[in-house]
């Protein structure tokens, strides 16, 4: 172990830190075309004609396609990934996406006709030459309202915007009954606002047919490149899969937002062929804004009852689901599988039930966001303990304490099955928490808090403690569930013949260090050193399969596939070793990058090994020469990251503006492999939950035009928004990992935004109890908040 | 009609026609080759085209390229010399800095322009000095430790940031 | 984001400039650090035939004395004022607003001449403009002219400016000795625009409020000042009641913005809380 749990600096930087990057608006191909996406204005409305001759007349202008070439050309809409069904077993509406509308659009932004030129300016100029028809429709936005009688509907086929209905749990009897015979109920509305991503590099995409070879080449902004072919080729152009590479290189960040199979993805494809020249698009931030898959958009009501104890109950929680106008990818899961799964949180509820109303509204498709449905499920979790703790005059890490899990390892004591469906894999609860109060200093701040009141100082504290489910999945569980890909993860490890190892992976890095982190699993297993190997990802002609990176699942998933094929190499190796070294593989030990004979100094190096592999002229009969193994992995659960984030707050009473003075983080992530690259995936998190408590979030108008489409209106942290974060962890192994690893990307996003309106609460007490806080808690906001009657 | 510029960028004179309207981050991306600055917004709000002119911090997509005829530019490929990162590229490494790296090349040229006007600066000044410029990532924490590694480096080695 | 296209002329020289601008048949607008006009332009906004660059002549570019006044000359970044000291030591507040626009890179590029051409109600210079008694020096061809930034600033991105005109020059008065300023601002969190910017200039003298100018940026659909905050404290004496009972006059009479951030009563709000806080850090 030379390289596993050291803070190892990261091989990627040296091209970051220098501009030699490679992002796919980087990317110039000749003869390269530059399209422009004419979009609607309109949230609802009927094209009534395009006229597109003058734009095409426009010197420089190569081809316009609209939706009609679209439709003539037999193209699918973008498909959804994952299907739930009614409550009755009826399938959900699928209306169809598809990539140019020819009659209606259903909101700001769906695309209308593509402008391919020689370069931008002119296709951005030749948009303006293009006049559009339209009759504009009464729209609707928001999810709950969606639903009433006499809205504006989305589609024909979805009657009331109900895309599905859907629920899980204990049968809602018993739970309705638990809560009436409760000694307290704490009841909260809440919402759960919808969320822009906005990596800072937009989504891109070059689309390039060679007709010499028959064969297309996308280069795309994707988190996983694979699944992007597979929707691609097979469900919307029906073009075969081996004839198509996709290219995920140097990306920009992601944050779900780049998971899904886009519309532009298949025009650029599609229009390649049509024009025989490469065509790349590159999104606008404000086209960003409009089309990147929204997240969050949930409007709960949540109620959890208590005994006289504390100790909870029951949870009852009903939720709107806003899926925006069209299904994204994986849309339906969201709201469902990865938000009621985990309604259990870290506590002993034994009775819950949650139902889920999935509605179209005339809006931008909502979908994965870091989190995707668990920051949701802890959002009211917490919401309601910390509320209830008021509530009930309790303290409420005291309250938390009273309802753990007791601790189980998963190995000898058995996982812990909650009333939702899932078995936790190994928890300890206690300890992320007690940690969080030490380092706040909780009785101290409690002394401080009293102080500051009597000064009219409103300082405030707030509690998160949440779990997560990470590293998606078995893939027999998620198809049950609806999934309709398997989710399971490739490598492949090519030892070459002079022992150098190149390992190709069907994760996808777009900022969380793999290149680092999987070279230095492979370094220690190995007994190399990390220069000599080499980490490969995001190409679909080298790589042989991926589902790719979301869901804190790289390590757990795609890093233990990593091991399967180290371990047959090792054992090929061993094979080889025993022959040179003329002993029996059991008399075999390997270590350091050497296979010894037990007891003895007779030895042979990796290195020679693979040599040998690949000049097999004295070797092992029978054995097939080459020292190159691929593996699937498909984890046997998920895995379930803890955490205790605890934020202070001062809130100045005269303008209601809030100030994060400090945050502390404790998460329990399972084993780490490079610690600083974990914090980082913490910290940043961290910023972006956070976020959504006091800065972010889109709106719409009652017209459902984006107020919120730009960053001069949609406020993300800046550096001095935010404190430095006080950060540690715990390891509580996952049991059922080769590597022990359990996900660190989504755990900061998902406990932070509950602990710093929770804090906001507390800051106020002296106003009474506010439970209807709304996020992001805008000065505005909490000042109204302060002056309610 | 077009306009003719001749600028120094990163040490080398380039003379060009360029279109009235051409923004300087597209005459170095399309026209240069220089692809290190990005483009992450429209309204001169992210600093991911961050590059200095004439010694000054400046966001490449809220300039005309033809306002920099006669000027000096550098850009994200212009810092390390004989293969060596420049102090701040090496901070950034150190520290973790980056994640994605899109908007590493923006903060690295902001963090620049603040060194050269305070050598020393504090937590506070190093948080204030970035507010043009977004990161999605990091959270800022490691951003900010990896601007203060800098300072510390080039104070120790008595260097100048440019 | 591409604008679509134009002319581009540099000036040399104010008189090259005001002939570059007067072009029969063409809309020509003045370009100078462009960190208004630029956005403007990709967002296609704004379609002009032609740009006239002045960024770089020099006769524009100074913070000197001149008399009982500071002048700035139109091209002086926000940067360049920032870093002055004589502003710094005869009226703070412009420093201390110039330090609060925008960013660093924005500070760096942006005029004060082209912030005030284009007037953006929530622009920081404005009202500090005004509370400064400030006033702005026009050229064109036919001459120059000399408004009070209060006939300058007439509405919504509505200045005096002619076309064919240039911002030239803005004389800031030098308070007598005593006096303090201080510029107070509310940001908007995505932007960092004014939702209140409050600019106060006051005089103590022997404990009294002899002169009190107070302005605010944000509030209103243009800069204004707030006569009624000022004559409620001139005369009184500098106590923390009486500020805040001027303070408590803060935008009244005024039609206020409402916005998603700040809808009117909480605007105003603020602009009384604004008020009192630049009030107190200046007579306080």
């Amino acid at each position: 172990m030379t390289y596993i749990g050291q803070s190892v600096k990261r091989v990627e930087d040296k091209r970051f830190t220098t501009g030699k990057g490679k992002y796919t608006d980087d990317i110039k191909l000749v003869g390269m075309t530059h399209a422009h996406i004419v979009r609607s204005p309109y949230a609802h409305a009927i094209i009534k004609s395009i006229d597109i001759d003058t734009a095409l007349a426009h010197p420089g202008v190569v081809a316009i396609f609209t939706g009609k070439d679209i439709a003539a050309a037999g193209i699918n809409g973008v498909p959804a990934g994952w299907q739930v069904n009614f409550k009755d077993g009826t399938t959900m509406k699928e209306p169809p996406h598809p990539l140019l509308v020819a009659d209606r659009v259903k909101h700001v932004g769906d695309g209308i006709a593509v402008i391919i030129a020689e370069d931008l300016a002119t296709a951005r100029d030749a948009a303006d030459l293009i006049e559009i028809d339209y009759e504009v429709l009464p729209c609707v936005t928001n999810p709950a309202e969606a639903v009433k009688a006499g809205a504006p509907q989305v589609h024909d086929n979805a009657p009331n915007n109900i895309c599905f209905d859907w629920e899980l749990g204990n049968p809602k009897a018993e739970v309705d009954a638990a809560i009436a015979a409760s000694h307290h109920v704490t009841r909260l509305d809440l919402v759960n606002q919808r969320m822009a991503p906005n990596a800072i590099e937009p989504r891109s995409a070059i689309g390039h047919y060679d007709d010499s070879k028959d064969k297309f080449t996308l280069y795309t902004t994707s988190q996983n490149p694979h699944l992007t072919r597979l929707l691609m080729c097979a469900f919307v152009l029906g073009i075969p899969e081996h004839k198509v590479q996709v290219v995920a290189p140097d990306v920009g960040g992601g944050f779900g937002s780049k998971i899904f199979h886009y519309i532009e993805e298949a025009l650029v494809i599609w229009a390649s062929k049509q024009i025989g020249r490469p065509i790349k698009w590159t999104s606008t931030r404000s086209e960003a804004f409009l089309t990147d898959a929204h997240g969050r958009d949930h409007v709960t009501t949540a109620e959890m009852g208590f005994d006289k104890e504390g100790k909870v109950t029951a949870l009852r929680v009903s939720t709107f689901a806003n899926l925006g106008a069209y299904l994204s990818t994986f849309a339906p899961a969201v709201p469902t599988y990865l938000h009621g799964t985990l309604l259990q949180g870290l506590y002993t509820t034994p009775k819950i039930h949650v139902d889920v109303t999935a509605v179209f509204t005339h809006t931008n498709a909502v979908d994965a966001y870091r989190g995707a449905g668990r920051p949701e499920a802890t959002y009211l979790l917490e919401r309601l303990m910390d509320t209830a703790a008021l509530e009930m005059g309790m303290d409420p890490a005291e309250l938390r304490f009273k309802n753990f899990i007791p601790a189980f390892d998963g190995v000898t004591q058995p996982g812990y099955q909650t009333q939702v469906a899932l078995q936790y894999d190994s928890g300890n609860y206690e300890p992320v928490l007690e940690r969080g109060l030490e380092m706040v200093g909780y009785e101290n701040f409690r002394k401080e808090q009293a102080e500051a009141r009597k000064n009219g100082k409103l300082l405030g504290i707030g509690f998160s403690t949440y779990i997560e489910a990470c590293g998606i999945a078995p893939s027999a569980v998620v198809g049950a569930l609806g999934a309709r890909a398997g989710l399971y993860e490739s490598a492949q490890v090519r030892v070459q013949p002079t022992g150098k190892v190149s390992v190709f992976t069907g994760s996808h890095s777009h900022g969380q260090g793999h290149e680092t982190t999987f070279a230095q699993v492979v370094a220690d297993r190995l007994g190399i050193a990390m220069e000599d190997i080499d980490i490969v990802h995001g190409d679909s002609d080298s790589v042989a399969f991926g589902m790719g990176t979301y869901g804190s699942r790289s390590l757990a998933v795609g890093g233990s596939a990593i091991v399967k094929s180290i371990d047959k190499v090792l054992e090929k190796g061993a094979k080889i070793a025993a022959h040179k070294l003329e002993a029996a593989e059991e008399d075999l030990e390997y270590a350091g990058g050497r296979w010894t004979v037990k007891g003895t100094d007779k030895s042979i190096g990796f290195g020679d090994i693979a040599l040998t592999a690949y000049v097999p002229h004295d070797y092992p009969a029978g054995l097939e020469p080459g020292l190159d193994f691929s593996s699937f992995y498909d984890p046997t659960n998920f895995t379930y990251p803890f955490g205790c984030h605890i934020a202070i707050v001062e809130v100045d009473a005269e303008t209601g503006k809030v100030t994060l003075k400090r945050f502390i983080a404790v998460d329990d992530v399972g084993n780490v492999i490079n610690p600083m690259i974990v914090d980082g995936q913490i910290h940043g998190g961290l910023a972006q939950g956070i976020g959504q408590a006091m800065l972010e979030g889109v709106a719409y108008d009652a017209e459902g035009q984006l107020m919120t489409g730009s960053f001069m209106d949609y406020a993300m942290p800046r550096a001095d928004d935010l404190p430095s974060f006080e950060i540690d962890r715990k390891v509580t192994p996952c049991p059922h990992n080769p590597l022990g690893v359990k996900g660190a990307g989504e755990a900061g996003c998902i406990g932070s935004t509950p602990a710093v309106v929770n804090a906001v609460m507390d800051a106020l007490t002296p106003f009474g109890i506010i439970k209807n806080l709304e996020m992001p808690m805008t000065p505005q906001r909490v000042w109204r908040a302060m002056h309610q009657k | 009609m077009s306009v003719k510029i001749s600028v120094s960028i990163n040490g080398k004179k380039y003379t060009s026609e360029v279109e009235p309207r051409q923004l300087l981050v597209y005459h170095l991306r399309e026209a240069l080759a220089l692809t290190g600055s990005h483009v992450g917004c429209d309204t001169s709000s992210c600093g991911a085209c961050t590059v200095l002119v004439d010694g000054q911090a400046v966001k490449s997509c809220t300039t005309l390229a033809a306002q920099v005829d006669g000027c000096n530019v550098i850009t994200v490929e212009g810092l390390a010399k004989n293969g060596n990162l420049h102090p701040i590229q090496e901070g950034f490494k150190e520290e973790h800095g980056l994640q994605c790296g899109f908007c590493t090349p923006g903060m690295i040229m902001a963090a620049a322009d603040l060194l050269q006007n305070n050598p020393d600066p504090s937590e506070t000044e190093i948080r204030h000095a970035l507010e043009g410029n977004f990161c999605r990532c990091t959270g800022y924490h490691n951003i900010v430790r990896s601007i203060q590694w800098a300072a510390n480096k080039l104070k120790e080695t008595n260097a100048a940031v440019l | 984001m591409i604008p679509a296209n134009f002319e581009y002329h540099r000036a040399g020289s104010v008189d090259e400039a005001l002939s570059l601008l007067d072009q029969p048949d063409v809309y020509a607008k003045v370009l100078s650090g462009g960190h208004s006009l630029i956005p403007a332009l990709k967002l296609r906004l704004n379609q002009p035939g032609a740009l006239v660059d002045i960024a770089r002549i020099a006769e524009l570019r100074y913070i000197r004395q001149d008399g009982n006044s500071i002048a700035i000359g139109s091209t002086s970044t926000h940067k360049d004022i920032a870093n002055s000291a004589l502003l710094a030591q005869h009226i703070a507040m412009l420093p201390e607003a110039a330090g609060l626009i925008g960013d660093p890179q924005v500070r760096n590029v942006g005029t004060i001449g082209g912030s005030i051409a284009h007037a953006d109600p929530a622009a920081d210079w404005p009202g500090v403009l005004l509370a400064a008694d400030a006033e702005i020096v026009l050229r064109s061809k036919a001459g120059s002219r000399t408004l009070a930034a209060q006939d300058f600033f007439l509405g919504f991105y509505s200045t005096a400016l002619q076309e064919g005109e240039i911002v030239t020059e803005i004389r800031v008065p030098i308070p007598a000795a005593g006096t303090k300023s201080t510029y107070q601002k509310f940001m908007q969190p995505a932007s960092r625009f004014a939702i209140v910017g409050c600019a106060a200039v006051v005089q103590v003298s022997d404990g009294t409020c002899s002169m009190v100018r107070v302005a605010f940026n944000g509030v209103a659909d243009a800069c204004f000042r707030d006569v009624n905050v000022e004559n409620a404290l001139i005369g009184k004496a500098a106590t923390a009641e009486n500020i805040a009972a001027a303070a408590a006059q803060a935008a009244q009479g005024v039609s206020i913005l409402s916005d998603h951030y700040a809808a009117e009563d909480y605007r105003k709000h603020l602009a009384v809380v604004y008020a009192k806080r630049a009030l107190t850090v200046v007579a306080g």
